[in-house]
């Protein structure tokens, strides 16, 4: 394994640089709009605005009134708002600001989550009971408080809960506040561990997880991908959990470990490129987890003395290697944003030569996959539904399901794991169709219909290795399914599998949309009369072309047949059309002429007249 | 002379008859020849006997003698006359029983010419007396009927889902029982997935079905508690147990000795051992190269494995069955019985034949019929079209035969006063709903 492949977590590769923090140079950062803003000389020489997505920054100057405690732009950019003393905000250009709503509650330090709108009051002598309030349109709505435990029974009443200690973010589509709650040597923990409280909208806030840390000291929190991603100064170390992943379940909370063992954020090198540098120095390795590091929620590491902003990514496909569980594997996969291609080369992976998985480990990893395949597939056809019968007006409006990257459907199998595997000489064939069998099993099990190109892929790798019994076998339970695509399939396999044909002929029957074939097949191994009672046993006869069948007839040489097929079709004009001739668009007339020849005129069947 | 003799039953027959019945066999072979050099006689008809002539190898010839049927009357003057019925036998059963008798031979020991090459005359003759002697005991030719014939497999109904698991189950068990080469699964007696060709499982399933299965019947329908059980090795997690090999588990002396059966006689010649295993109505046969021992602990190893998995597929397919018989409906019981039989799957039916004892194949219909059912099929063996055959039987019974490319079905309706166009539309009704998913012409 290579150094590379160790690191499952990295800085971005573009980070946003500004000007170190130093005495003349204040840095400050707005978690709302993820901006930096590095004020010069209280923003007498400068102040420049940045953001992670800006291609521009933003830089103004504005009069130096005093130290700058804490510098904003609203959304949009539109209205700065700095604030010089602890009790007055100003904004630059006059303007008003209007109450909206007050309440009043004594608060020690409040924690405000721009993704979710929620800020969260800490409340109390101990800090450790908190008001959440909900912004949403110009109103305010507050959520019911809830209260922190906190690791061991205080002897003071000072404030024992602290911001520092405490986080908000979404994950899984849902807010979560976490607390770090350190190692306290009273109780018996084997460390400190996040503990995450579910804020949901309306009702209680509630304990849900706990992720253990097994060591303490200096630890910082990040979200990526809707992983909880925990930083450890003192092993300059990082771990990540998953609370989807299945954890130890007491009832009401769920206990979980770190998914992977704990690895350095990978090295970092700080690029010494930009128009002012005219020497080309090499690159710098930057010192990760430094003191001067500071993380914000979700996903910003800010290195104030080096001047970087970057944002934390998860790399998945060292995961591949150090989460040998292919099962546990699969689900830590599934719930990531770009894992696609990683999942489909772990599903190549256990079917290579080297590195086989068992048949049990691939089962499991395919109903894995079409377990959220079926879901996406159950949720469009919901959304189809809905739309056609008009209900789109409905509340709340539906919307189209997305297609995330977890939804690996039968084409992407095919295309990138199992034709290139079938393809592959050296893989015993026994073990080819147990897996193509495999994930035929897995889709019917989810109740998927099968694609008939992995029923083509099925029989073509019995076929080559001559394995008719079992091609039989299969057809014989109709688990290959029927199709108009296979059942030519198996028609072109008649001269070296004769029995073919029969199945051939059972699958069209079946198809019950395939009459005409099965008359092209009779006529074409010279079974006309079968052919006729077969179309006369279905309703269909008055419609056929005489010509094709008196054709066949005539080429079997056999005159009592051509005679018997002849007879029929004057019988049939006969009680069409109220004559036994046959019209001229019927192009009939050689057969006519070849029945006089070969049994008079008389043998003509004459006219009924009243 | 006598050295052309291999095998003689019964062998208390006197030597000087021996040699002169076998000549006469040669005799009348070799005449036949002389018309028709690839297809030598198959049966001589006599006023007491049948003969059968049968060349499964190369020079090497088995002739059966069937006795015709007896019946005793009363002449005039009271003595009793012994009349032989010369035409109630038919040719093609018996045929086919020696045939079979053959293939049951190769299936335990290989072929004649191997035993030759193994041992001489002398190895091939003590493989001959120890197969035959008891073969020929189970052997009940009264009750041989169009089935032999067929040699058929009956084919558990089941649906897509239950058969990919038991794929899946298939494919696991051979995994992780690496030497195994081939599987066989069967449930209810009835054949769901053969690894093997189908000319082998033809003649294994023959002897499952008649031999093994039989034999074994009793202990289960004991009961978990019965003395008989008791005895057999506990095992709380399952129901798995051998049917070949170790009757206890738990006893170190155990023997694992299988049956060795030979396979593709005809190409790469390979000889396995047959393990046979059951979980309640399902059983797996493995079957492993036998140049590998199995040991005691691979056996306890795949009573681990394979058992809890076993019982837990075993009645998952009882219970799936069940489902899909009620989806159906409970089928009223029809008015006709029918014999069905695809020479190209060997998939074979019958509502004729009540189940299949170690003793007799019971049949519920008269044995003349039955004698109808064995003349239609000698008409379709010579016909290659497809055809037709209706037969009105004596007692108001109709016997119909159908044959449709590689299909044939007969079916014997008792119908009173039914006349052709009414049983012609009560067969095609039976094919619309017992045939309406294959193609089969009417």
């Amino acid at each position: 394994m290579s150094e590379e492949e160790n690191y499952y977590l990295e800085l971005c590769e573009r980070p946003v640089h500004f000007e170190k923090a130093n005495p003349v140079n204040c840095v400050f950062f707005d978690e709302a709009n993820k901006q930096v803003f590095a004020v010069r000389s209280g923003g007498a020489t400068g102040v420049v605005v940045k953001g992670p997505e800006d291609r521009n920054p933003i830089s103004f100057r504005m009069e130096d009134k005093g130290e700058v405690k804490c510098i904003k732009f609203s959304l949009g950019n539109k209205i700065l708002a700095v604030q010089r003393t602890s009790k007055t905000v100003v904004l630059p250009e006059k303007r008003s600001l209007k109450l909206l709503k007050s309440q009043n509650i004594n608060v020690n330090w409040y924690m405000y989550c721009p993704e979710s709108s929620v800020i969260l009051l800490s409340t109390t002598v101990l800090g450790n009971v908190l008001q959440p309030f909900y912004f949403r349109a110009g109103t305010m709505s507050k959520l019911s408080k809830f209260e922190i435990e906190l690791p061991a029974a205080p002897k003071s009443t000072k404030l024992s809960l602290s911001e520092r200690d405490i986080a908000m973010a979404t994950i899984y589509g849902q807010l979560h506040v976490l607390f770090l709650r350190h190692h306290s040597r009273t109780s018996n923990s084997t460390g400190a561990e996040v503990v995450l409280y579910h804020l949901p909208r309306e009702g209680v806030c509630k304990k849900t997880h706990i992720l253990k840390l097994n060591r303490t000291g200096k630890f910082a929190l990040n979200v990526v991908d809707n992983l909880v991603v925990v930083h450890h100064q003192d092993t300059e170390t990082s771990v990540i959990f998953d609370i989807k992943l299945r954890g130890e379940f007491d009832g009401t909370i769920t206990l979980h470990h770190p998914v992977l063992p704990a690895r350095s954020i990978q090295p970092y090198q700080i690029p010494m490129a930009g128009p002012a540098s005219v020497t080309s120095q090499s690159p710098v390795p930057c010192k990760l987890y430094s003191s001067s590091w500071i993380v914000f929620q979700p996903d910003i590491i800010i290195s104030a003395s080096q001047g970087y902003l970057w944002t934390l990514q998860v790399k998945l496909q060292p995961v591949v290697n150090l989460l040998l569980d292919k099962g546990r594997l699969m689900d830590f996969l599934l719930q990531r944003k770009d894992c696609k291609m990683v999942i489909l080369s772990v599903c190549s992976q256990m079917l290579s030569e080297s590195d086989r998985g068992t048949l049990p480990v691939i089962a499991t990893v395919f109903d894995k996959l079409n377990h959220e395949y079926k879901k996406y597939l159950e949720a469009e056809q919901s959304y189809t539904m809905v739309v056609e019968t008009g209900q789109s007006r409905s509340n709340p409006p539906l919307k189209r399901p997305v297609r995330s990257q977890a939804v690996i459907d039968q084409s992407d199998m095919y295309t990138h794991v199992l034709s290139v595997f079938t393809e592959k000489k050296e893989m015993p064939h026994k073990f080819v169709i147990a897996v193509l069998m495999e994930y035929i099993r897995s889709l019917n099990q989810f109740q998927i219909p099968v694609q008939h190109y992995l029923h083509e892929l099925v029989i073509k790798t019995l076929v080559q290795h001559n394995l008719f019994y079992t091609l039989h076998q299969f057809l014989q339970y109709h688990v290959l399914s029927d199709s108009k695509p296979l059942a030519c399939l198996l028609l072109s396999l008649e001269s070296i599998y004769p029995p073919a044909h029969q199945l051939s002929l059972d699958m069209l029957k079946r198809l019950s949309t395939a009459n005409d074939e099965i008359v092209e097949v009779l006529l074409s191994k010279h079974q006309v009369l079968a052919a006729l009672r077969f179309i006369r046993g279905i309703g269909g006869h008055d419609n056929i072309s005489a010509r094709k069948f008196l054709d066949a007839a005539k080429q079997t040489e056999d005159n009592m047949l051509f005679y018997t097929i002849f007879r029929f079709f004057e019988q049939r004009n006969q009680r069409l059309r109220g004559s036994p001739n046959f019209t001229p668009g019927e192009h009939c007339d050689e057969h006519v002429a070849f029945f006089k020849q070969v049994f008079g005129d008389q043998a003509l069947m004459k006219p009924t007249t009243f | 002379e006598e050295k052309k003799i291999l095998f003689y039953h019964p062998n208390e027959v006197e030597k000087n008859e021996k040699i002169r019945n076998v000549g006469l066999c040669e005799a009348i072979v070799q005449f036949t020849r002389t018309f028709s050099p690839s297809k030598p006689a198959k049966s001589l008809h006599t006023q007491k006997n049948r003969q059968f002539f049968n060349e499964p190898e190369e020079n090497f010839w088995m002739v059966m003698v069937v006795r015709n049927p007896m019946i005793e009357k009363h002449s005039k003057d009271g003595k009793p006359i012994v009349e032989y019925q010369e035409e109630e036998l038919l040719d093609k059963v018996y045929s086919s029983v020696l045939q079979q008798c053959y293939s049951m031979y190769k299936l335990f020991n290989g072929t004649f010419l191997k035993a030759m090459e193994d041992g001489g005359v002398k190895v091939l003759k003590e493989r001959l007396e120890k197969f035959f002697h008891r073969y020929l005991q189970t052997l009940h030719l009264q009750s041989c009927d169009l089935l032999d014939i067929f040699g058929g497999i009956s084919f558990f109904p089941l649906d897509k889902m239950t058969y990919l698991k038991i794929q899946s189950f298939i494919n696991k068990m051979e995994e992780s029982l690496n030497i195994v080469k081939y599987t066989a699964f069967l449930y209810n007696d009835q054949l769901i997935w053969s690894g093997l060709e189908q000319d082998d499982m033809r003649i294994l399933y023959k002897y499952l079905t008649t031999s093994l299965f039989p034999r074994h019947i009793e202990p289960e329908l004991a009961g978990r508690d019965s003395p008989i059980r008791a005895e057999m090795p506990g095992n709380l997690q399952h129901y798995g147990r051998f049917l070949t090999g170790p009757l206890n588990l738990n006893d170190p002396e155990a023997k694992c000795r299988f049956p060795k059966i030979f396979v593709n006689t005809d190409d790469t010649y390979e000889e396995l051992h047959l393990i046979v295993y059951k979980a309640m109505s399902a059983a797996v046969c493995f079957m492993i190269d036998a140049s590998m021992q199995p040991s005691l602990d691979f056996c306890r190893r795949l009573d681990s494995i394979v058992g809890p998995q076993l019982t837990v597929l075993a009645s998952d397919i009882c219970e799936q069955y069940n489902i899909n018989k009620r989806i159906s409906g409970s089928e009223k019981e029809p008015q006709f019985k029918f014999i069905y039989f695809n020479h190209m799957n060997l998939a074979e039916k019958s509502t004729i034949h009540m189940r299949k004892t170690p003793s007799i194949s019971l049949t519920s219909v008269h044995p003349d019929l039955m004698k109808i059912l064995g003349d239609i099929n000698s008409d379709f063996t010579r016909m290659d079209e497809d055809e037709e055959i209706i037969v009105k039987a004596m007692s108001d019974y109709w016997v119909v035969g159908k044959k449709s490319d590689q299909r044939e079905l007969y079916v014997i309706l008792n119908q009173k006063n039914a006349n052709l166009i009414e049983v012609n539309e009560e067969v095609k009704k039976l094919c619309a709903t017992q045939f309406n998913n294959i193609f089969f012409l009417d």
